[in-house]
């Protein structure tokens, strides 16, 4: 077992249990997809399509705390992106239009890029503590999608294209989830197959020494903070064309909390360097699955924050060698001659 | 360049000096044909339903020929605070205060008693300890909206024989609208001896995206079949439910009967669309209804320690009537 294997056998394990757990409380068809309307359902499915926007959010929040930083604003951008998106829409004529959508989404994407450029400069270029610079646009990131729908909730028709883009499917695959695999997808072969992951890890792990390097650090960091907000923004496309509407003040509502939590159930550490794109994704899940769970187990909604709490403390538990081997120390005997066992364990390491 | 940024800093401060001179020198002493100044600290912009209140507030003072000083907390509490300071040094004749959160507010509550200016709460209510430091609270009365919905699926499911099978979206949880709308809902259904099961009852947080995801998830578990009821405890997590169940096939309004409480102009557009079959308002226009409880505050009248703001429901025969009615 390699050390990358390693790291995703604890979050599978616990996705594995909730699965089954909800597979006993509700039975197979859980996990079978069914298709209505063209489109796939059933249960896990439908956790797998509400989970997009979160796993977008989550694979941008993976790079940029891959640098050592967290970005606090992308529930923020989401909003945004969602408002420019939707306000657009609702001020033309014809809301129907492909050519309006496809406009109206290139601008709120091309915003929200912006805006993530905008946190990765406060960090590279002024040296602003990340937790600091994001925290501003956090805060005032909802002010500005309240200007931009005027304090209203513009809500789009369901007949415009705009909302395919939540609720529409290709190929029986829902959208959101085609979004979120391609995006999942050209990131791991972006940081896998060029240097560029490498380089990251580099930044995060030592930023100074990167430079003496000769790795352009700062540049760096932008594109991260770039993507980040980019992912957001896109995010909120999805979670404004499923409902049709755009709600500044709860669209993405501590969805960088939800988003940090799945990077640190993957695997990745808040003090930069590795970073697990793959095991970020298995978070988004445990964590879609987990608010799932809490209503299939019949828990009242006073549990949800608990039981997360729990998982959360489970896993990281788990992930900790410390803790491990301080609970399987009584069930281990002195070893009379050096046994392989461990030998395995320190190359595995 | 040193100089043209202290000239901006100069301007910059000669604004600021004019504006505060702009907001000062009024006549806050009240005119003697009965006029009077009323200081109003408001939440914020946060949603439609407060941008109506906001309106309604404006509109009727200036239509009983009050002077509004007017303040949006942008929902933070310190600004509200002094707000409240400004209003007592500007000696204005009534302070309104839509409280952003429960608590805090003895000290400065206390500052308006000793400068013998009356407070009336809007909307939201301060923590019992400060029940004296105000007069009257107008506000929603949430259990009998709840008493509402309860009456009506009382009423409609009397002769349900085999029993009222119901789901519920819960506002947040813990929060004095949630609460309350579901124990004055259910308070009815006992009280009227309705045959009734909950089949699920969870959080939709208030939103829409929550309300359509919870939505979703119950239907997968529970199905539709054989569901009568959806009560959500507001509009938006109704809507959602909806289009999740238009999402899943089935016909929201005839497969499953819905009540929805707040009644925004999009919850009655899906009412007149037959989306859905019972709305109980939760009336943000109570502008006018506040300017008589301030007028009798200003008189020493004596009132009640909580005003209900009147509200009604309506069902599916007058969604169409009321829908170019509604404010917000």
């Amino acid at each position: 077992m390699n050390a990358y294997t390693k790291r995703l056998m604890w979050p599978v394990i616990i996705l594995v249990a909730l699965v089954a757990v909800n597979i006993a409380a509700t039975g197979i068809d859980f996990i079978v997809p069914s298709v209505h309307d063209g489109r796939l359902g059933g249960a896990f499915v439908n956790i797998l399509r509400r989970s997009a926007p979160l796993l977008l959010i989550s694979l941008g929040m993976t790079l940029v705390i891959a640098t050592k930083g967290i970005d606090l604003s992308v529930g923020a951008v989401y909003a945004i992106g969602a408002a420019i998106a939707c306000q657009m829409i609702i001020d033309a004529p014809d809301q129907t239009s492909a050519g309006l959508v496809a406009a109206a989404v290139a601008l709120a994407l091309a915003v929200t890029a912006v805006i993530g450029a905008w946190n990765g400069v406060m960090v590279a270029r002024f040296g602003i503590q990340p937790i600091v610079a994001t925290l501003i646009l956090m805060i005032a990131g909802r002010g500005i999608a309240q200007l931009v729908t005027g304090g209203q909730i513009p809500k789009v028709q369901d007949a415009s294209p705009f909302t395919g883009i939540g609720r529409g499917s290709l190929w029986t695959i829902p959208i959101p989830i085609w979004i979120a695999v391609l995006t999942l997808v050209a990131l791991a072969l972006l940081t896998r197959r060029t240097a560029l992951g490498m380089l990251l890890e580099s930044v995060g792990g030592n930023p100074e020494a990167s430079r003496l390097a000769g790795i352009r650090a700062k540049g760096i960091t932008v594109l991260v903070y770039l993507v980040c907000g980019l992912c957001a923004g896109l995010a909120g496309l999805i979670g404004a064309a499923n409902l049709g509407s755009a709600d500044a003040n709860n669209g993405g509502l501590w969805i960088e909390l939800d988003a940090i939590l799945a990077v640190v159930i993957g695997g990745t550490a808040l003090l930069g360097g590795r970073f697990f794109l793959l095991g970020t994704t298995i978070g988004v899940v445990i964590i879609g699955t987990l608010e799932d769970t809490i209503i299939n187990v019949g828990l009242s909604s006073q549990w949800q924050f608990t039981a997360k709490a729990i998982v959360v403390f489970a896993v990281a538990l788990l992930q900790s060698p410390e803790f491990r081997a301080w609970v399987l120390k009584p069930f281990k005997r002195r070893p009379a001659a050096p046994a392989p066992a461990p030998a395995e364990e320190v190359l595995a390491k | 360049m040193l100089k043209k940024v202290l000239a901006g800093i100069g301007a910059g401060a000669l604004l600021f000096g004019l504006s505060a001179c702009g907001g000062g020198d009024d006549d806050a002493e009240g005119g003697a044909d009965g006029s009077l100044v009323i200081g109003f600290a408001q939440v914020g912009a946060e949603s439609a339903w407060r941008t109506a209140n906001s309106a309604s507030v404006q509109a009727a003072a200036e239509a009983a020929g009050h002077e509004l000083k007017f303040v949006d907390a942008q929902q933070d509490q310190e600004k509200q605070i002094s707000a409240v300071r400004d209003f007592i040094n500007q000696q204005v004749d009534v302070i309104v205060l839509a409280p952003v959160v429960e608590t805090g507010w003895t000290e400065v509550l206390q500052e308006a008693e000793d400068a013998g200016i009356p407070v009336v709460l809007a909307d939201r209510g301060v923590e019992a300890a400060d029940e004296d430091l105000y007069v009257t609270r107008l506000g929603s009365d949430f259990a009998e909206e709840g008493r509402k919905a309860g009456t009506w699926a009382a009423e409609t499911f009397a002769d349900d024989a085999d029993g009222t099978r119901i789901l519920e979206l819960q506002g947040t949880t813990g929060s004095a609208p949630a609460n309350d709308r579901k124990a004055g809902f259910f308070e009815v259904l006992d009280a009227e001896g309705l045959d009734y099961e909950i089949v699920d009852s969870q959080s939709g947080n208030f939103t829409a995206e929550e309300g359509k995801a919870v939505m979703e998830t119950f239907i997968t578990t529970h199905g539709l079949d054989g569901i009568d009821l959806l009560y959500a405890h507001n509009d938006e997590m109704g809507l959602g439910a909806i289009q999740a169940i238009e999402e899943s096939g089935k016909v929201p309004g005839t497969d499953i009967q819905i009540i929805i409480v707040d009644g925004s102009k999009a919850g009655f557009q899906a009412g007149v669309d037959g989306k859905l079959n019972y709305i109980v308002e939760c009336n943000p226009v109570f502008g006018d209804q506040l300017m008589d409880v301030v007028e009798q505050v200003a008189n020493g009248d004596s009132l009640e320690k909580f005003t209900a703001v009147e509200e009604s429901a309506f069902d599916a025969s007058q969604f169409e009537a009321e829908l170019p009615n509604r404010q917000f």
